[in-house]
């Protein structure tokens, strides 16, 4: 029988399935952050109960760390006395139970979805999980990965397994070259937006086709990265030599070890002929830069259309439009060419990797910020991205532009930390998520690439990246 | 059988796709407690000024337009609302602030995966019905907020003790929240099974079990 590769990964690490067709499966490797771990050593502890298999764990604070901490920096420096808790009680927890931890101190230190990969803690067709909803992330290396609540973070910690019920598959094929000026999270946004942010919900969404065949590690993190913005738990992509090659690269296994795993890897895709319930096909040459102009990431659109009005869109829509534009304040806008930006992020797991900065260094090289913008930081995804970009001199580009270098972690993707926009703050933002106040209080969010967000501070204003 | 039966006050939140964030903003995840998130729930929506973990709701600004802080919504136990209910983020938190403010169920036409998940863990019982019956529910709640009845067993909902729609849930779900069952104790009980699959996959697969460094 021919098999999607989220039915193989499914078939190998299944444990039972009860009569009700709720299935237990082993988990290969379990991330934590300083989040959504407390409560679940507090459950351990409860239960007197210890980690089922202490080295399937990897944990590092990323959330609400500060990311001007310079050179010297312990996590009692958090002067924020509620975040400072969170990460303390990390390094507790870790010490108390023996995970291995980078904790805030270490040079590798960086957003978990950033720095499993690039540590190598992320092999092909290992089932992940995460307190964490991008854990689709390492969906990109042909893994089965998905985020978690914090019950399950405790139940996989006690029992090594999760209990879910199999999702539906779904195939989304990108085929073709892409424009200049596009790149990978212009894929994923445009695809959002075709499908809507439940389009995925209850799917596994395998992303094929000879886009997706030459694509960067890079970009396909970005964009299994962003299934969850499509509904989708879990997005996932084929091994093939691209995979094999950065796995060789991060890894510290043996080549022993490599050479016995690389014929299984090679395994890891689906089969000819193997059945999705759903499938869509898109030609990537005719997409555009993308940019979200409302609150949800669905509400997005070519950097240079119109934003949609009443007379675009379905009765039981008008609603939630109406309410985007109030809270974007976009009432009299006709385009996203016209807005005036404040703040400029570049960072997140989706787009913090060494290929994003170098994308967004490239075009402001020699340029300054505009003097419209308040601020301007690069956060890099983790210790790693940080001094590979330093060594390319990426630092210094984005420094004499004017932008703010910074240390690793989630910052003001979602501004647990200091890095938060003031209200009404318009933000081009390279995270995922522009839900209402995910970047501080009444903040505005526009997602879109690191190449037009780098493009959006040196002129202001979104402009044509071609 | 206390936790078969949910009846109480029905909110309505017309709105699709109401995230996670929404339901609890970032802030308040700083906590390291389970129980405690009440009064932050909806807090963008609820409150006029900004808050922080350490304030409850008496020390804030209230926003009098938000429908939870109207009576008798203010005591309202079942949460009305249309599409992907609960997407984003996978914080639990979203469902200790329902559950901490009183909800015993949520009905929407969809909802976010790891939301739905996560209620059964927290009894608070997410309930799938079509969009027309969403909509139907809608209008039964706005004339009569305070008469419905859940009931858990028979999976069904009536109102002004009218039959309206019979729900589907998992058996094996709906018996965490009507028996209160933990999900690590229960699967304790394959500790052997587990132990098996492992020892076979560290056979088979011996470099997830390798870690040089
Ligand atoms: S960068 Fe943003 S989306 Fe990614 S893990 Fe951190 S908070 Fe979540």
């Amino acid at each position: 029988m021919s098999l999607t590769l989220y039915d193989k990964l499914w078939d190998e690490h299944l444990i039972k399935t009860d009569d009700s067709n709720e299935s237990l499966i082993y988990i290969d490797r379990h991330y934590l952050h300083e989040v959504t771990s407390p409560q679940a050593f507090e459950g351990l502890r409860h239960k007197n109960l210890k980690p089922w298999r202490l080295d399937a764990n990897v944990a590092t604070p990323d959330h609400n760390v500060p990311t001007t901490r310079g050179k010297t920096f312990y996590a009692e420096s958090i002067s924020d006395e509620i975040a400072k808790i969170q990460v303390v009680e990390l390094d507790k927890n870790c010490n108390d139970f023996g995970i291995r931890q980078f904790d805030i101190t270490s040079k590798k230190q960086g957003i978990v979805h950033v720095m499993g990969p690039e540590l190598g803690y992320t092999l092909p067709g290992m089932t992940i999980v995460c307190g964490d909803s991008h854990t689709s992330t390492h969906g990109a290396f042909g893994c089965l990965a998905m985020g978690i609540g914090t019950s399950e973070v405790e139940h996989v910690l006690a029992t090594q397994c999760l209990k879910i019920s199999k999702l539906k598959n779904m195939q989304v094929q990108f085929n073709g070259e892409l424009q200049r000026g596009v790149t990978s999270k212009d894929i994923v946004l445009h695809l959002i937006k075709l499908i809507g942010t439940a389009g995925g919900t209850g799917h596994a969404i395998e992303f094929s086709g000879s886009y997706i065949s030459s694509a960067s590690m890079e970009s396909r993190m970005t964009i299994c990265n962003m299934a969850i913005e499509a509904g989708a738990k879990v997005g996932l992509i084929g091994v093939d030599s691209i995979t094999l090659d950065y796995v060789k690269k991060h890894s510290n296994l043996s080549n022993a070890m490599h050479s016995k795993a690389n014929e299984y890897w090679l395994t890891l895709r689906s089969d000819d002929g193997a059945n999705f319930d759903k499938k869509i096909i898109i030609d990537v040459s005719q997409i555009k830069p993308q940019v979200t102009w409302g609150t949800s990431p669905e509400m997005t659109i070519d950097f240079d259309a119109d934003i949609p009005s009443a007379k675009d869109i379905s009765e039981e829509n008008q609603e939630n439009m109406s309410l985007a534009k109030a809270y974007m304040g976009l009432e009299k806008s006709k385009t996203l060419q016209e807005l005036s930006f404040d703040r400029i992020f570049i960072g997140s797991c989706t787009n913090s990797r060494i290929e994003d900065l170098r994308d967004a260094a490239s075009v402001i090289k020699g340029q300054k910020v505009s003097k419209d913008i308040t601020e301007a930081i690069v956060v890099p995804g983790s210790g790693m991205v940080k001094a590979q970009a330093e060594e390319e001199g990426l630092d210094t580009i984005f420094m004499e532009a004017g932008f703010l270098w910074r240390d690793p972690g989630c910052s003001m993707c979602l501004g647990m930390n200091p890095d938060q926009l003031k209200p009404y703050e318009r933000c081009a933002s390279t995270s995922n998520r522009n839900f209402e106040g995910r970047q501080g209080n009444l903040g505005r969010t526009h997602l879109m690439s690191p190449l037009m967000a780098a493009l959006t501070a040196v002129n202001g204003k979104i402009t044509d990246p071609s | 059988m206390s936790n078969s039966i949910i009846t109480g006050i029905v909110a309505i939140f017309d709105r699709d796709n109401i995230d996670t964030d929404q339901i609890i903003p970032t802030e308040y995840l700083k906590s390291i407690k389970k129980y405690g998130f009440g009064d932050f729930l909806f807090d963008g929506w609820r409150y006029l000024d900004e808050g922080k973990l350490n304030m409850t709701a008496d020390d804030r600004l209230k926003n009098d337009d938000f429908i939870l802080n109207q009576e008798p919504f203010n005591k309202s136990n079942i949460l009305l609302t249309r599409d992907n209910f609960g997407c984003g983020s996978s914080r639990e938190h979203a469902v200790w602030a329902l559950r901490d403010f009183g909800f015993k169920a949520v009905i929407a036409s969809s909802f976010g995966d790891i939301f739905y998940n996560n209620c059964f863990k927290n009894s608070v019982l997410p309930i799938k019905l079509s969009k027309e019956e969403v909509s139907h529910l809608f209008e039964r709640a706005s004339s009569s907020p305070d008469s419905f009845e859940i009931d858990l067993l028979k999976k069904e909902i009536k109102v002004d003790n009218d039959f309206c729609y019979s729900f589907e849930v998992k058996d094996s779900l709906l018996d965490r929240i009507v028996h209160n069952l933990d999900d690590v104790d229960i699967t304790l009980k394959d500790k052997l099974l587990i132990q098996e699959y492992e020892n076979e996959r560290q056979k088979q697969r011996a470099w997830l079990f390798d870690y040089s460094n």
